[in-house]
């Protein structure tokens, strides 16, 4: 569903992803993970169209990518979440997710449509009262919002960032049981990108982690607890 | 419901009613000045298109002085009629909106960046016209070639006919202002002002939409600059073009209340009446006077009233029943 080879980008001098590669299976899971600075956060980026790479190809259902802008990305399948969660406050909540369905399905639709598509995310994600305005809404709900927005553009590959972040212990259970639901429900491809190991382990089918912009381990999320490079860059970084 | 309606609708027909028979009950001078506010106010009204959405231009005053000399230009030394000449301006302002918007939106030049550079635009527009004063007269300005009364040259010494122009704009402008303001369009351009990368996103093309709401403006503006030159039969480029009147625009707007459909048309009514009350009161002993106070009052505005006049108002009224 998504080949990543070579994957670069730099910043100046400052290689943030150095020639990354993999593949995505549709149906699947994966988990993103690394310390901070380890590029995983600009990987994202590239595959989502916030920026451009600096050498390297990503496909996307055999469709060139790489370096197109954010709202074709969109438009094209793959939706994203962003870390800190940009709700646009001018609108209500029902408003920022019909917007979405609106602009980034990739085909014209009505407006009764779009509201229809944006009250079947909020009810995916259970957020309460769609009319209300975004104002006073907490963490999780933020995060509620953020999903309901990329799911209003019917995505097929939804790429989450650190979904988990600034929740409390059962608000991020729930998050995480959200991220299965998905898939399971909606048969959502998913690209999951995490701070926070533990929960995210029990959820991905496999793992990729970085280091420094490289790709250090691939695979089998069991197999990467016990990798000694996996556990020396990651679990070292954590411990201390 | 239908009472509501009525209620709503009763207050417009009053008002249509009210500026329809001003040309009959006042006299020459009262009806120079209310063109001049509809005028004025439609220019206002086309800025505050993109000043609502945090697209805050200081380059209109280019746009204006486009539209304001280009057809009194082609008129002058080609004989072509405004109504081919004013079209023509418009394309002219419409193609250096895109000439200056496309790099702005694509190097996402926001906020007080934009402001800066559409402020050089400005000063371009007005170095080139003072420059090219072999053609425009330079900072003496130009007269459009009087033929006296003619719907061929737009040229229309009687006030009413005047009028009944400005009106019929200002109300075009007036819709405009709403068609944009409605629907996904609005939310559209609202969640590109607060966050252009979330915008991207979830799939909203920010340059196109962007591009579309600076063009409308751009076009507007010009359009209303070209009837200002018609009806003053005299273009100067301290008046129609440069930073003072992109300064005189931005500040109408943003007093009389950039968030509200006649919110600019207030602006207009503040900008046109004040200089009049003043120039009228105080002779010409305090020719800079207006200038301070404008300039004064626009920081008073900025801080106290960001939603100007009709914002203040439109926030009383609202306010007014949960009172009771």
């Amino acid at each position: 569903m998504l080949e990543v080879s070579g994957l670069s980008k730099r910043f100046g001098d400052f290689p943030a992803v150095n020639e990354v590669s993999f593949a995505l299976r549709k149906g699947e899971i994966l988990g993103l993970i690394g310390p901070n600075g380890s590029g995983k956060s600009t990987t994202f980026n590239l595959i989502a169209g916030a920026m451009r790479p600096s050498a390297g190809s990503i496909r996307f259902e055999g469709k060139e990518i790489g370096g197109l802008p954010a709202h074709k990305v969109c438009r094209m399948g793959l939706a994203r979440t962003f870390q800190i969660p940009r709700p646009f406050r001018r609108l209500s909540l029902i408003e920022n997710v019909t917007l979405a369905a609106h602009y980034g399905s990739g085909s014209a639709i009505g407006e009764g449509e779009a509201r229809r598509r944006a009250k079947a995310a909020i009810e995916t994600v259970g957020l309460p009262g769609a009319n209300t305005s975004t104002e006073g809404l907490g963490a999780a709900a933020l995060k509620k919002l953020e999903l309901a927005r990329a799911l209003a553009t019917q995505p097929r590959l939804l790429l989450a960032d650190e979904s988990l972040g600034g929740l409390d212990h059962t608000e991020m259970e729930h998050a995480a049981l959200m991220l299965e639901t998905i898939r399971s429900r909606l048969g959502i491809t998913i690209i999951w990108v995490e701070h926070i190991m533990g929960l995210l382990m029990r959820v991905v089918d496999r793992v990729i982690v970085l280091d420094h912009g490289e790709k250090i381990f691939e695979g089998l999320p069991e197999v990467a607890a016990r990798d000694a490079r996996v556990t020396e860059v990651y679990l070292g970084h954590a411990r201390a | 419901m239908m009472h509501e309606a009525n209620r709503r609708i009763a207050p417009l027909i009053l008002a249509a009613f009210g500026l329809a028979v001003v040309p009959f009950v006042t006299s020459d001078y009262v009806l120079h000045i209310a063109i001049q506010i509809l005028l004025w106010g439609f220019v206002y009204t086309a800025w505050s298109l993109m000043g609502k959405f945090g697209l805050v231009s200081l380059g209109h005053g280019a746009f204006l002085g486009i539209g304001a000399y280009v057809s009194p230009l082609l008129w002058n030394y080609a004989g072509l009629t405004p109504w081919l000449g004013i079209p023509i301006g418009v394309l002219m302002a419409v193609l250096l909106a895109l000439i200056i918007g496309y790099p702005c939106f694509r190097l996402r030049v926001i906020g007080h960046y934009f402001a800066l550079v559409t402020l050089a635009l400005s000063q371009v527009a007005l170095l080139t016209i003072v420059a090219a004063r072999d053609i425009t007269g330079g900072s003496l300005g130009m007269t459009p070639r009087a033929v006296g009364h003619s719907w061929y040259a737009l040229q229309f010494p009687e006030k009413p006919y005047f009028y009944a122009i400005a009106l019929v704009v200002w109300v075009f402008g007036i819709g405009v202002w709403h068609f944009v303001d409605l629907g996904t369009g609005r939310a559209a351009l609202d969640a590109i002002a607060e966050d252009e990368g979330a915008a991207a996103a979830i799939g909203i093309n920010v340059m196109r939409e962007k591009l579309r709401v600076t063009v409308a403006s751009a076009a507007l503006t010009a359009f209303g600059g070209a009837l200002l030159s018609q009806y003053f039969m005299y273009v100067n480029p301290d008046t129609l073009s440069g930073i003072g009147v992109s300064l005189q625009i931005v500040f109408a707007a943003i007093a009389g209340g950039m968030y509200s459909a006649f919110g600019p048309t207030a602006g207009g009514l503040f900008t046109i009446a004040l200089p009049e009350i003043l120039r009228i009161s105080m002779g010409t002993n305090f020719v800079g006077a207006a200038n301070t106070i404008y300039g004064a009052l626009l920081v008073i505005f900025i801080i106290f009233m960001p939603r100007g006049i009709i914002g203040l108002v439109e926030r009383r009224l609202a306010a007014a029943p949960a009172r009771i």
